[in-house]
């Protein structure tokens, strides 16, 4: 058989709905854009951790504390489920996270603006989460297969954190007037990263057609973006806080809320690494695989030292 | 099949941003290990995933830290990726496809007056 | 009564300190999985500690709560083992730490399981697989740091060096224990030979002749507490009464 044969099943299959898996032939690009896709979004999910991370630490009360705990740990979880299936593709971990750490894959940038307040707990449980939960659980359908069954699992455990911090953001709604002007504060300062999250428009955007075609997305950045926003613009009410973007209203029309320019310069500044937080998201990356490199190495030289002596025993 | 075809990418993404494309950490790593869960008793130990791990007892753990902490199982089973053999799917023709031809090993196959056809 | 009061708050400081310091690691760990499990050890201590500030706010009364007593008592109100609230210097020390009081721990809440006071018992009861677990997680950790290679090898002498005056406090009994009958000479009798074991197996060596640092368990600490207690504090204390 010919390339353009394999080719072709493989697009069959990905028009049939069947699932792409490790040992499938698979068009080089098609697995190079899994890899790259997959390893930034466990890269996302482990820088992810930083700032909410910031926190832990002074969470306001006990409960609060064990929710954002086991909230960061999740977060672990899902790097690691996503190494996992990324490493189906022929990647290790470790060449992953030397890639994070050299600045060669990115993440998603939103983890590169600061938390200053405990309301910023609940605005990145409503806004950041509720961002990334529409383009997972798109994910959950994606092509291939192991990177699906990652997702699906992330997404069970996911549903509880976009939740709490709704919860968070209501009741301080709901608190002392320092509380409400803490609530819409983070607001404000989250709204627009967090419609960033969807990456730029359609018209500008370069990896999207290849990756619709293949399935890996199904759904366009705008089109992920304006569910975004349709579904917070209404359960913003709830807070009785608002959304900081004076070109917000519903069109009747369109039967979608129209909005306002993203400032699409701090966008691209982020992402070329001028964010508030690159640097020191990163050097904390750095410092925690360097920090690990003897605990490792020791458990490896262990579990060797172990299998030695039980060989000999056995002889 | 072409051995070219079927390549396999290591650290192909550094390629693609203009770096390196491997590097020697990757004999460091501990091993990865594939995770298999008994979610309750009575049911088969289930694929979940794979996790990384110095060595079988620790696997457990890590197992049991990562793929049970909301009580999704009463049993572990792992085993390190490197031994799982696995079928190619260039041969799925041959070694599923005669199966098809016998359907007559289905009790659909079989039909019975009404009453014996709960049999 | 106080007593009983003061036991429970002993326990409960211990337990939520040693958290607050495990959840220092969670998003800096050695490796996913590792920071995941020492985690889940900071979630069951945090667990705990609630369970007992629970009960120690009932005993109280006077609209005391698990928060009051967590977030609005001060220094010399704490009643940790100074053991828990040193810093983390590495992993191998918080190794050794999390050892050392999870050995404890487990043949303490044995003896609590069993206690007149059922509340106690019953928290204990409840407490007692999770910390059978953290016992085995830190065993082998000591045994894979101290017989792995040689830095880590090093690394574990250090953390051993740097706790030694730290684990009598332990068994020392303050006058609070010893209205809750606990037979701390037990204890100390069966955390020796279980730490001398599992440091043997690891090539280490337990060091013989100590100092004891002694009052936390009365309220009198290192310098650390105050800057933890400041940090955990900080938003209760900023805004009183307000609701999280």
């Amino acid at each position: 058989m010919e390339v353009q044969d394999f080719e072709q099943i493989f697009q069959q299959k990905i028009d049939n709905e069947i699932k792409i898996e490790p040992k499938d032939w698979m068009p080089d690009a098609y697995r190079k854009t899994n890899i790259r896709q997959i390893s930034q979004h466990a890269h996302s999910e482990v820088v992810g951790m930083l700032p909410e991370g910031n926190w832990i630490s002074r969470a306001p009360s006990l409960k609060r504390k064990a929710i954002l705990l086991a909230k960061v740990q999740d977060e672990a979880g899902h790097g690691l489920y996503l190494y996992s299936a990324a490493e189906t593709l022929g990647i290790s971990r470790d060449e992953m996270i030397e890639q994070l750490l050299t600045g060669k894959a990115k993440y998603s940038s939103i983890f590169n603006y600061p938390t200053l307040t405990w309301a910023d707990m609940g605005a990145i449980g409503w806004l950041v989460d509720g961002a990334a939960i529409l383009n997972q659980v798109m994910l959950c359908r994606t092509s291939y297969g192991p990177y699906a069954r990652a997702m699906v699992r992330i997404c069970k455990e996911e549903s509880f954190h976009q939740r709490q911090g709704f919860e968070v953001l209501l009741v301080l709604s709901k608190g002392t007037n320092e509380q409400k002007a803490m609530c819409q504060d983070a607001i404000n300062r989250w709204w627009w990263p967090s419609l960033m999250m969807f990456g730029p428009k359609d018209s500008e955007s370069t990896n999207s057609d290849l990756s619709m075609k293949w399935k890996i997305k199904r759904k366009s950045n705008d089109e992920l973006r304006q569910n975004f926003i349709d579904m917070i613009a209404e359960q913003v009410k709830i807070l009785g806080m608002t959304l900081p973007d004076p070109n917000l209203k519903w069109n009747e029309e369109r039967k979608h809320y129209d909005f306002g320019e993203i400032n699409w310069d701090e966008f691209w500044n982020v992402v070329k690494g001028n964010g508030p937080c690159n640097k020191q998201r990163l050097e904390a990356r750095k410092k925690a695989h360097e920090n690990g490199n003897w605990v490792r190495e020791a458990a490896l030289m262990y579990a060797e030292k172990r299998k030695n002596r039980t060989a000999t025993k056995v002889a | 099949m072409k051995n070219y075809i079927n390549k396999y990418f290591y650290g192909d993404y550094g390629e693609i941003e203009g770096g390196s494309s491997s590097s020697n950490t990757t004999e460091h790593q501990w091993p990865l290990w594939e995770i298999f869960i008994r979610s309750k008793q009575g049911l088969d130990h289930k694929h979940v995933g794979s996790l990384h791990a110095a060595d079988a007892p620790m696997a457990i753990e890590n197992a049991r830290d990562v793929y049970t902490r909301r009580m999704e199982g009463i049993s572990i089973w792992v085993v390190e990726s490197k031994y799982i053999t696995a079928s190619n799917p260039d041969e799925a023709g041959e070694l599923y496809e005669p199966a098809k031809n016998k359907i007559y090993r289905h009790p659909t196959f079989y039909q019975l007056p009404e009453e014996v056809n709960h049999m | 009564m106080q007593y009983l009061i003061n036991y429970t708050l002993y326990l409960a400081d211990t337990t939520l300190i040693l958290s607050q310091r495990n959840s220092e690691w969670c998003g800096h760990g050695p490796i996913l999985e590792q920071d995941i499990a020492l985690t889940n050890i900071a979630l069951d201590l945090l667990g705990q500690s609630r369970s007992l500030y629970q009960y120690a706010a009932e005993l109280i009364g006077n609209n005391a709560t698990e928060d009051s007593l967590a977030y609005l008592r001060n220094e010399r109100e704490f009643k940790n083992l100074l053991l828990v609230e040193l810093p983390n210097t590495d992993w191998a020390q918080t190794i050794v730490k999390q050892f050392y009081f999870s050995i404890y721990q487990l043949y303490l809440f044995q003896q609590l399981q069993q206690h007149s006071n059922t509340h106690i018992a019953a928290i204990a009861e409840k407490a007692i697989k999770e910390i059978m677990y953290h016992a085995r997680w830190s065993s082998e950790w000591v045994i894979r740091l101290g017989d792995g290679t040689t830095e880590s090898h090093g690394r574990m002498l250090n953390a051993i060096d740097e706790l030694k005056n730290y684990t009598n406090e332990m068994f020392i009994p303050t006058a609070y224990e010893v209205e809750m009958n606990i037979d701390l000479k037990l204890i100390q009798q069966q955390w020796n030979e279980k730490v001398n074991n599992i440091f043997e197996e690891a090539t280490l060596l337990f060091p013989n002749k100590t100092f004891s640092q002694t009052g936390g368990k009365t309220g009198t600490h290192t310098e650390h507490l105050g800057y933890i207690l400041a940090e955990m504090q900080y938003l209760q204390r900023s805004y009183p009464n307000a609701q999280w």
